[in-house]
């Protein structure tokens, strides 16, 4: 798949924002006032900051209105729900933390609980493609979810939590390379069943349709070599959980909360590239490219 | 469910008009929707007899043709040095003037320091009608580089041929194979046809070094070694002879198989073939086992019979047929590794022939009365079919391997009978019944007949009175007497080496001879810019009409520009290449479905007025005013005799005439009203063995086609070739010059033999052969300007077989250094399996010349693409003798473009494909940047 | 409406020959032509006289080779591909605007662009390449089994058929009802054992292929000898027999 800026930053950051706004809910760290404001801004910036640039992969921004249709089957639709449901009740909740110095636990329990629920949802956006075997796996929502709760924690200042969870956040996408890599050739499509040809002998794509490109060779076709993927795994690990947990060990002080959540984040960044850089489209099979 | 609610019957358009496509040669009938006086939609007419609705890529796509930014828009008048791509726009009266002021001279003094060719040109009834009112004997169209070998070995064998002369009979053939094809010019009907049989389960059978397109869904693919589809088939030959599997009624009624060659060795008349005072072939009758005339009725020739005299045997044309070709030198084993085709393939085919052709022969209950009055009952069909184009003839052993062909098909005796391959009229027509060439000039007056015909034996020669040629393009001499189309792609060299004169005018129509028509592209680049020590041009002056900016524009000094196809008159007539089925005659015509919103002019409405200018004779009336107004005009009054014009349909004062009658002046409007084309069906009965069938030959000459019936046998012993191999010998008062006398002997065998053009092109040293295809979905060069043709085609890879891949190393993508004995272009390459593993292959004609095109420089037609010209030589390397001898068949002149050898090595990948050239300054500038095309709202 | 239709009343589709298709490319164009002139906005091209020009296509033409065991030679085949009005189609679900939906009474899968966001996310779902995102017009695009043309009471009966089955010269393409087991285009399935692309997504195609008839297959020579036998060894035997045969004829 294309690496599209727009769709790695939106991923990153909204995953990021609503696992903030998740502890924020909770009551973690539990501020008020302008404190509570500053954590509320920084999370409204990533999410709905998140949110914006995902429109801009969009052909018809100005119509993005109509997506909140179709919640009843479309996971995109539904992320969009969440996604406002839980804005505004984490707004109303931070406006009683802000303003009014007051905690309405049940919109903090409730914006949490649709936070991760638009993060699921996001996930599930890319788990529901069949198309894309790397993605369409139970680990996927796992990783997302667990990386936002692990950015989350971070954010907030959790120091224990966000240990425990960068761990299972690495673990978790170790996993998923490790699953995702064998993912396409056990999903059963290959060049074979994609022709129908295999009955006859070993299918190779030979000439394609047409000479340069096309919309799909350039939003599905990326091909990334191996060594580079590998090294770009190790890169993204260690920024986005190895140099935080080492940091977060450290003795705390302001400097190494904000390192290691930059690193988190160039870490998930990098991760989130190779997410969308090492994903195969099997339409990919069709042009004799992965 | 809500679901939109959507409008299923939109609006198609305000009016549809039908006229005829010009993507390509094919001809198709196309309905142009018309939305607010603009092209809309183009699909094909499903009433046209060419395509009944199909049409291809190209001809979907020729609203971006006619759109082009690359149209020309203005006549141009080159203000730079040639090459430079430096124009002034002119007015027409000024170009037209500047044309005159040049070419009157030519006339007035020696008409023939003009040489006019006109390329792929769907009007060479007209442009050599003009030409010959000229007075230059220098004329001809593409043919001699195109595929005259197959025309040729046609028309001299059978009286007809390949192209889209004829056709298998696609309803009832059982086993069709194809040799050397990608494409033809039968592009739609080949295709129409391919899938009726498929359809029916019949076999097809390609024989095709590369297996893609009808190689691909052929049901066996032989993946033959270039240039030996000869071998192979005489191979075939050999094993169907020798199993007595061949049609011996047929070979004895309708050829010349009976027929005596004379038996008289060391004379002038050495095999040829016997005749009685009349002219008349002889055969010895079997019921009298007397000398008959062919033609007797009554008559059976005898295949068996030698007849004695004077102490020699004379023997049928068959008898010899039989020792020649049951020699063990034809057997499938003995060719089997030249050709690459394992013998026990080629024995299962030559079999699968036989089983087709006799044990699944069928009857039509037709019944028919032949040439000698015998009447049948029944028609014989022969369910196998064979085609071929320039696969077979764009080789030096050409025009034998086409004659092999036909000679294999005749044997079988499936050529014009139920199931096998017909022709189409104006056909069958036999050699004897075509002009012969005329070079006959006066300066100041018409030349004394057609430029272009069949030569017959040495007489025939287009030689003066020298003896040196009397053509620039040397057509129809000792190097090549069998020229039927000329030869084209001799033009420039012949006139830039002033060999044999020089020139004054060369006035090209609509070929890009800069690039991708030429052999040895760079080297005429360099002979249209060389000057003499004069500082003038070698090949003085250069006119030349195109309709788009083309790379042949920039090497012209005077640009005369044509309209698009969808802006002119156009007449696809009888006398030239009709849109003819085997069961039907028929022509069609273009019009201007569109006004052109540029200052530009129909080509041939253009020669009208230049034509009048010049006092042409054929272009003013008696008053010395213009005779046709355009070219319209002249379709429907010129008169070729009394009755017989351009078009044949809706003629006589109503317009109730086929064929033959009067001038209609609304004959125009009718066929416009009929979409664009006129039919005549041959009544069914006279469908099948035309060429022997009275009541086609009625038919035929009551329509015109000729004007007296003209039954004749089909040629197996070529009496002309041997006419020449006799002078060759010694005999006769025009004798070829010593240098040639053995190639002659050898060569022009009046049975088909095959012979090895590898020495000649240096196998030993570059022992694989480079081939180009045909893309489906480009017509040449002209693809590369149709924004949505050029995403299919944008570049072309050199494909290379599995083995030459891992030879060198190779992976896809890579970039490799391709050599002849001639020349280096370095391009990247792509492997493809399913290829003979000594064949590399490209499409033809994608690279293209910065600044052609209206395209930007940066386009990768430009960077990427490539042609294999730059390899190929209209000459071939040095043999050492001091001579240069021509890269092309010797007999017809035909341009041996497929017997190109090279080797290959991997190279480092260069920033563009090589060699690369200098950017050629645009007279149109660059198209937009993007498009979303549509006319309506 | 990015639900499925739990039934439609036809499946209308098409059947593609590959038996048969030359991949002339002429399907790919005439589709192109027809869709820019007719439903939603025009196919569009970007950098259409430049260096990467690229454009908005319903149909297109791949070829494969494929390799036999053993030393049988290899295979070109021509594969034309459009979309194949999935009966589960998951470009329909997946779409969060309701723009791409399946028509209830043929089951053609279209995009209604007005309510179309661009996001992309159907040709995502698509295992097929079979919707493409116009670059001029930023809606999604995609075979529409020219719906415009079937029912279409301004075109004669004969040409109320999908533009890219109207012009294939080879006849490879057929367009029906594949819901209807009498159809010509369900009995070709039947005959051809007509087959659907990755089974294994769960797409249930509507569109079928046929597959190419076994090649290189010509009967063994031992089979035919007969056909071959020599009359004669010599040729002067040969001469015999041709007298011989000629006497009977
Ligand atoms: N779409 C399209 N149609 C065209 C044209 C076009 O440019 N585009 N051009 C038109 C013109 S001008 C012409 S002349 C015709 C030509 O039509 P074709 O005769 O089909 O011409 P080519 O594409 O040159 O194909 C030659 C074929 O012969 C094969 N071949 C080469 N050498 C040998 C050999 O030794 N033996 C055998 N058996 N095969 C061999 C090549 O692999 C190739 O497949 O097409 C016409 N039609
Ligand atoms: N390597 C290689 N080279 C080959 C061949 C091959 O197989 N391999 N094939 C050879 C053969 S058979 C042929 S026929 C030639 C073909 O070669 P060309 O005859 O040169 O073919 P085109 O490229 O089509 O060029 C014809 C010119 O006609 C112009 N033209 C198009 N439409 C019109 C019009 O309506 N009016 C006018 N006035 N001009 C128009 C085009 O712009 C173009 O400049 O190529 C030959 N060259
Ligand atoms: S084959 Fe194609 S380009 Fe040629 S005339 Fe027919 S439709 Fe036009
Ligand atoms: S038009 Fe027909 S033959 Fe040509 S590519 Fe399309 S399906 Fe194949
Ligand atoms: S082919 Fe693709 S676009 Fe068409 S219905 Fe199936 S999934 Fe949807
Ligand atoms: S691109 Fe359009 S049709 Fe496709 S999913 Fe998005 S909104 Fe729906
Ligand atoms: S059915 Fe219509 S829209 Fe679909 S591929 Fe064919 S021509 Fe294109
Ligand atoms: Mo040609």
């Amino acid at each position: 798949m294309h690496p599209a800026p727009s769709v790695i930053f939106f991923t990153t950051f909204s995953g990021l924002g609503f696992g903030l706004l998740f502890f924020l809910g909770l009551g973690f760290p539990a501020v008020t006032g302008w404190t509570a404001f500053a954590f509320f801004a920084i999370a409204y910036v990533m999410a709905v900051g998140g949110l914006m640039a995902s429109t801009f992969h969009l052909g018809r921004p100005e119509r993005a209105i109509k997506a909140f249709t179709q919640w009843r089957s479309s996971w995109l639709s539904r992320e969009a729900w969440c996604a406002v449901g839980a804005l505004v009740l984490m707004g109303l909740y931070g406006l009683g933390l802000v303003f009014f110095d007051a905690r309405w636990t049940a919109f903090g329990i409730l914006g949490a609980l649709l936070s991760m629920a638009t993060v699921f949802t996001t996930s599930m956006i890319y788990t529901q493609l069949k198309t894309i075997p790397r993605w369409n796996m139970k680990l996927t929502p796992l990783k997302f979810m667990s990386l936002s709760l692990a950015g989350g924690a971070l954010l907030a200042g959790q120091v224990d939590a966000a240990l425990v969870l960068l761990v299972i956040g690495g673990l978790v996408q170790i996993y998923t390379w490790v699953e995702g890599d064998k993912a396409l050739a056990s999903s059963g499509t290959d060049v074979a069943s994609a022709t129908g040809l295999g009955g006859i002998g070993t299918v190779r794509a030979f000439e394609p349709p047409h000479t340069g490109t096309n919309y799909l060779l350039r939003e599905f076709v990326h091909v990334i070599g191996r060594k580079h993927s590998q090294k770009l795994r190790v890169i993204a690990l260690g920024l986005m959980t190895i140099v935080p947990v080492i940091l977060l060990a450290l003795p705390f002080s302001h400097i190494v909360g904000v390192l290691a959540i930059a690193s988190h984040i160039a870490g998930v960044l990098t991760a989130r590239w190779l997410f969308f850089a090492e994903a195969e489209h099997v339409v990919g099979l069709y042009y004799g490219k992965r | 469910m809500n679901q939109p609610v959507i409008d299923l019957s939109p609006k198609v358009s305000d009016e549809v008009r039908k006229t005829t496509c010009y993507m390509c040669a094919c001809r198709c009938g196309i309905n142009v929707h018309m939305k607010d006086g603009k092209v809309a939609y183009i699909e094909g007419n499903k009433d046209h007899p060419v395509n009944q609705g199909v049409l291809c890529a190209k001809g979907s796509a020729g609203i971006m043709q006619v759109n082009a930014p690359s149209r020309l828009r203005k006549p141009l008048k080159r203000v730079g040095e040639r090459g430079s791509g430096e124009f002034e726009e002119i007015e027409w009266d000024e170009a037209l003037q500047i044309a005159a002021d040049w070419l009157e001279p030519v006339r007035a003094e020696n008409p023939e320091k003009l040489a006019f060719f006109t390329g792929r040109d769907q009007s060479q009834s007209f442009t050599s009608f003009w030409a010959q009112n000229f007075g230059t004997p220098n004329y001809a169209a593409h043919g001699g580089f195109c595929s005259v070998n197959m025309a040729a070995a046609g028309i001299y064998t059978m009286g007809g041929a390949f192209w889209e002369f004829g056709q298998p009979d696609w309803d009832h053939t059982k086993l069709f194979m194809l040799f050397g094809v990608a494409e033809d010019h039968d592009s739609n009907p080949i295709k129409m046809g391919l899938g009726k049989i498929k359809k029916r389960g019949a076999r097809v059978i390609g024989v095709n070094p590369i297996r893609t397109g009808y190689n691909a869904v052929a049901d066996d693919w032989v993946g033959i070694t270039p240039g030996t589809d000869g071998l192979f088939i005489l191979a075939m030959i050999h094993c169907l002879m020798k199993a007595g599997k061949i049609d011996l009624h047929y070979l004895a009624q309708y050829t010349n198989a009976p027929v005596l060659v004379i038996n008289n060795p060391g004379q002038a008349d050495h095999g040829l073939l016997m005749r009685d005072e009349n002219g008349k072939e002889l055969v010895i009758d079997r019921a009298t086992g007397k000398l008959t005339p062919f033609d007797k009725p009554g008559v059976k020739p005898d295949l068996a019979a030698t007849y004695e005299k004077d102490g020699q045997t004379h023997r049928p044309v068959f008898h010899q047929m039989a020792e020649m070709y049951l020699d063990d030198q034809y057997a499938p084993e003995a060719v089997a590794d030249r050709c690459g085709i394992p013998a026990k393939r080629i024995r299962a085919i030559a079999a699968e022939l036989a089983r087709v052709a006799f044990e699944e022969s069928f009857t039509l209950d037709h019944t028919w009365t032949d040439f000698r009055g015998e009447k049948h009952e029944k028609m014989v069909g022969r369910p196998v079919s064979f085609h071929s184009m320039r696969g077979i003839s764009a080789h030096a052993n050409g025009f034998q391997t086409c004659r092999a062909l036909h000679v294999l098909q005749i044997l079988l005796g499936t050529v014009e009978v139920p199931g096998g391959f017909r022709f189409k009229p104006p056909y069958p027509k036999p050699a004897t019944a075509h002009p012969k060439p005329h070079v006959g000039l006066t300066p100041g007056a018409p030349l004394n007949g057609p430029h272009l015909g069949f030569t017959h034996g040495p007489e025939d020669l287009a030689l003066k009175d020298d003896g040196t040629p009397a053509r620039i393009d040397k057509a129809f001499t000792w190097e090549n007497p069998m020229s039927s189309h000329g030869l084209m792609h001799m033009v420039i060299s012949n006139a830039y080496a002033g060999d044999p004169y020089k020139i004054d005018v060369l006035f090209m129509y609509m070929a890009n001879m800069s690039w991708n028509s030429s052999m040895n592209t760079r080297g005429v680049i360099d002979m249209l810019t060389d000057k003499d020590e004069n500082g003038e041009y070698v090949i003085p002056k250069i006119i030349y009409s195109d309709a788009y900016s083309s790379e042949m524009v920039a090497y012209s000094d005077l640009i005369l520009p044509d309209t698009t196809y969808l802006e002119r008159h156009d007449c696809i007539s009888l006398l030239d290449r009709p849109i003819c089925e085997a069961d039907a005659a028929a022509d069609a015509i273009r019009w201007p479905v569109i006004e052109p919103d540029r200052d530009v002019k129909g080509f041939q409405s253009m020669l009208c007025e230049l034509g009048a200018k010049m006092n042409l004779p054929g272009f003013v009336n008696d008053d010395g005013s213009q005779k046709y107004a355009d070219y319209g005009d002249y379709i429907v009054n010129h008169e070729r005799r009394p009755g017989i014009g351009p078009l044949a349909g809706f003629r006589g004062e109503n317009g109730d005439q086929a064929g033959r009658g009067a001038v209609n002046p609304n004959q125009l409007d009718r066929y416009i009203e009929n979409g664009g084309f006129f039919v005549e069906h041959i009544p069914a009965g006279s469908n099948y063995y035309k060429p022997w069938n009275m009541e086609y030959q009625d038919w035929a000459v009551n329509i015109g086609l000729y004007d007296k019936p003209t039954p004749y046998l089909f040629s197996l012993y070529v009496e002309p070739m041997r006419k020449f191999q006799l002078a060759a010998e010694g005999h006769g008062d025009r004798q070829p010059p010593d240098h040639l006398r053995e190639r002659i002997k050898d060569t022009m065998s009046p049975l088909p033999i095959w012979y090895s053009s590898e020495e000649d092109n240096h196998a030993d040293q570059y022992p694989i052969t480079a081939l180009t295809q045909r893309p489906m979905a480009m017509y040449h060069s002209w693809g590369s300007q149709n924004a949505w043709l050029r995403q299919l085609h944008g570049h072309n890879p050199l494909y290379l077989p599995t083995k030459l891949m891992r030879e060198n190393n190779l992976s896809d993508g890579d970039w490799a250094k391709v050599t002849s004995p001639h020349g280096e272009i370095t391009v990247p390459v792509l492997e493809m399996a399913a290829l003979n593993e000594n064949t590399v292959w490209t499409w033809n004609a994608i690279g293209k010349r910065k600044g052609a095109w209206a395209l930007e420089e940066d386009a990768p037609e430009a960077t990427r693409g490539f042609l294999l010209n730059h390899l190929i030589h209209e000459l071939l390397p040095p043999k050492g003798d001091g001579l240069r001898w021509a890269n092309s068949d010797p007999i017809t002149g035909q341009a041996a473009w497929f017997d190109l050898k090279v080797r290959i090595e991997k190279a480092a990948a260069p920033d563009e494909s090589q060699p690369g050239f200098a950017s050629i300054k645009s007279p149109v500038g660059t198209g937009p940047k993007d498009l979303a095309w549509k006319v309506g709202n | 409406m990015t639900t499925l239709p739990a039934k439609t009343e036809k499946k209308l589709g098409l059947v593609i020959d590959l038996d048969t298709c030359v991949g002339c490319h002429a399907c790919v164009i005439s589709c192109k032509g027809w869709n820019t002139e007719n439903y939603g906005a025009p196919l569009s091209d970007q950098n259409a006289y430049g260096a990467d020009n690229y454009g908005t296509f319903l149909n297109r033409v791949h070829s494969f080779e494929v390799q036999p065991e053993g030393d049988a030679a290899a295979q070109l085949i021509h594969f034309p591909k459009s979309c194949l009005h999935c009966e589960d189609a998951p470009c329909v679900t997946v779409c969060p605007t309701g723009a791409s939906y399946k028509r209830v009474e043929d089951g053609i899968v279209l995009v209604n662009e007005s309510n179309c966001i661009g996001c992309g996310l159907c040709a995502w779902a698509c295992p097929y390449g079979a919707r493409e995102l116009d670059q001029a017009e930023g809606v999604m695009k995609k075979c529409t089994l020219c719906v415009d043309r079937i029912y279409n009471e301004n075109l004669p009966e004969e040409d109320r058929q999908p533009a890219c089955v109207r012009t294939c010269p080879a006849g490879a393409r057929h367009f029906g009802d594949l819901g209807d087991e009498n159809s010509d285009v369900s009995k070709l399935v039947a005959e051809r054992g007509g087959m659907d692309l990755m089974p294994e997504q769960g797409t249930k195609p509507v569109n079928k292929y046929l597959p190419p008839r076994p090649k290189d297959e010509m009967p063994e020579f031992d089979v035919l000898a007969p056909f071959l036998q020599p009359v004669a060894e010599e040729p002067k035997g040969f001469l015999g027999w041709l007298d011989k045969t000629l006497e009977k004829l």
